[in-house]
């Protein structure tokens, strides 16, 4: 069965399912050495919202045992903000007016001997949909040149088939990230008025044609703040877990963006506080442990710092999210407002700070 | 007489082998090696960062010690092939660690790729030890592929829960004329000597001590246990059971002598 088709029935689950959750139940839940989605729901319920610090116990301790007492750094690279795509949350929107650029291949190397010497050796890079002008062959050669500088090459740009991502990571890109933004469909429609991402199906299937593609690592999340956090939280778990069941190969992790301030006039429908924000990622650690919890500069710093202990094993540091906004500091718009503008020195002195270590590399191209 | 394990051209006196994962600072790393006794170290090879000396986690190796970079992150053999000639092109030597993991849920090791993997690069000149699930018959694949030892796993990576795979391993023991090193799910002390009791050559351990709340008294207790269990196994156990009568079967026969 395909994931839309398993998708399906879990949204039908969901409307059904009415287990009581009290401390009982949570405690139980805890216990035990293999949790279900349903204790997932359990977990992330409002009911669960007293028990935060019993369930932060566990997340701690399984996190500690299968994830050590590290965080890995990273920096996202934008190489381009063109856009044909009309999306409603987005800076990037191809209708917003904002000052569209994208690198040359020398710029690139510049962006990245900036970004090196800060010690960054894993990178995100970024683009906009624009495959005319920043397309397989572009990505390409930007790919051969990063590899001169960086450990670990990740992609988020728009989702391809699985023989462009085969390409991708044959030439050395070894993650891949992809938000599916929303997992409610019909708001997915709403919210991408035009252009090839209105395709709900082919960017949820994205993450599996990546596994497929034989990339080593693959992380998902929705965009928080377009729907009910719950449900989107609860879909993408279920995503999680049907990466990791059927491409056991592959190393899954999962973000969670929340929607920041950014060019446009869009306000979430559903914002996300804090404590829902913990209440989840404690959520993912316990229900899937072994997944890896990526946290980005769009958190505050304080707030990302109270995190390291509770499962975040990934975090970007020293962010610009401006095109070329390493070599030559911009000051026009990026995807999105950066909260956490800390050095990557800075970041890795709050890691040790929380009795955590900063790792600059966990990875090597082989 | 001083008892060694000998293995790829050394004599080891401690059958204690630690990583160097997990911890909240690999400073420790030459702390811990000194307080367990340990002589023989795994790294990742994918945590070697030659471009920081401040990242490099080779520099925290004390010297005396034998590395033995890992190929975690490897899916199949040819990718523990390639980290293997990454690790000896960056310096590493030619002890290697296969690690074949395609299961990032429990992290369960592919024997078959692993015995693959042993092949190729014992042929090379590798001192190759490969991680497995505990299986005679792969384990004796393994012997025959070339393997320097094999490391039969206790439990899953970082689930601390001892030799759950004790007959298994027990089986491979007496079967196989290599050094069995039990690598992995060690979670207390009281399973290494269990293990070296049994007659495994030696355990390899991580989780256990980076995630203790004072990893270097761990790392101290560890290397004690496993000597303890050597110690015991080399002295000979006691066989368990209850005492038997005098001579309740043959005692007829006394008045013939």
């Amino acid at each position: 069965m395909a994931f839309y088709d398993e998708l399906q029935q879990q949204k039908e689950w969901v409307k059904a399912e009415h287990r009581s959750v009290d401390r009982a139940l949570i405690e139980y839940i805890l216990h035990k050495r293999k949790l279900t989605l349903a204790d997932f729901w359990a977990l992330i319920s409002q009911e669960a919202e007293p028990y935060l610090e019993l369930i932060a116990g566990k997340a701690h301790e399984l996190s500690k045992r299968f994830h050590g007492q590290s965080v890995l750094l990273y920096a996202p690279i934008y190489l381009s903000n063109y856009c044909v795509n009309k999306c409603i949350y987005c800076s990037f929107n191809h209708s917003n007016k904002l000052l569209r650029k994208k690198l040359t291949v020398e710029e690139v190397e510049e962006e990245a001997k900036a970004l090196a010497a800060t010690g960054i050796r894993h990178v995100i890079i970024l683009t906009g949909e624009a495959p005319n002008r920043a397309g397989l062959a572009y990505l390409k050669e930007c790919i051969n040149v990063l590899k001169k500088y960086f450990s670990s090459i990740t992609l988020e740009v728009y989702p391809m088939v699985t023989e462009d991502y085969r390409e991708m990571a044959d030439l050395g890109a070894d993650g891949l990230t992809i938000y599916q933004e929303t997992y409610d469909e019909k708001l997915y429609d709403e919210i991408h008025l035009a252009g090839p991402k209105k395709n709900y199906r082919f960017r949820l299937d994205a993450p599996e044609r990546a596994c497929l593609a034989g990339f080593h690592s693959v992380n998902i999340g929705a965009l928080l703040g377009l729907a009910p956090w719950r449900e989107e939280a609860l879909y993408t778990a279920f995503h999680l877990q049907y990466l990791q069941d059927h491409y056991p190969a592959t190393m899954v992790s999962v973000s969670f963006p929340r929607l920041r301030p950014h060019v446009g006039s869009y306000d979430p429908a559903f914002p996300l506080s804090d404590k829902n924000l913990v209440q989840l990622l404690l959520a993912f650690r316990v229900f899937l442990p072994q997944a890896g919890i990526t946290m980005s500069t769009r958190e505050r710093a304080d707030f990302r710092d109270h995190l390291i202990p509770l499962g975040v094993t990934k975090m970007s540091a020293g962010s610009m999210t401006t095109v070329g906004g390493y070599a030559k500091p911009a000051s026009d718009s990026g995807q999105f407002d950066i909260s956490d503008d800390r050095s990557v020195d800075e970041v890795k002195a709050a890691i040790i700070k929380a009795g955590y270590q900063p790792i600059m590399q966990n990875w090597c191209a082989f | 007489m001083m008892d060694y394990l000998e293995l790829g051209g050394r004599k080891l006196r401690s059958r204690l082998f630690i990583g160097t994962g997990k911890y909240n600072n690999d400073k420790l790393i030459p702390d811990i090696a000194a307080r367990s006794g340990a002589e023989v170290i795994t790294v990742a090879l994918r945590r070697v960062n030659l471009s920081n000396p401040e990242d490099n986690i080779l520099l925290q190796i004390p010297k005396e010690v034998q590395l033995l970079p890992n190929t975690s992150g490897a899916r199949n053999a040819e990718e523990a092939v390639r980290i293997a000639h990454l690790a000896e092109a960056a310096g590493c030597g030619k002890w290697i660690k296969i690690e074949i993991i395609p299961d990032n849920k429990y992290l369960l090791p592919d024997n078959q790729e692993t015995v693959r993997a042993t092949e190729i690069l014992a042929k090379e000149g590798f001192v190759v030890l490969p991680y497995m699930c505990p299986d005679l018959v792969m384990g004796k694949r393994m012997a025959e592929a070339g393997a320097a030892a094999v490391m039969p796993l206790a439990a899953p990576i970082g689930s601390n829960g001892g030799l759950q795979t004790k007959e298994m391993i027990r089986l491979m023991i007496e079967e196989i004329a290599l050094p069995i090193i039990v690598d992995a799910g060690i979670g207390r002390p009281s399973d290494a000597c269990m293990a070296m009791e049994m007659g495994a050559a030696a355990c390899l351990l991580n989780t256990a001590i980076a995630s203790s709340p004072d990893p270097l008294l761990m790392a101290e207790a560890f290397g004690l246990a496993v000597k303890a269990g050597r110690e015991a196994y080399l002295a000979g156990l006691g066989p368990v059971g209850q005492a038997e009568a005098s001579s309740p079967l043959t005692g007829f026969l006394r008045g013939e002598d």
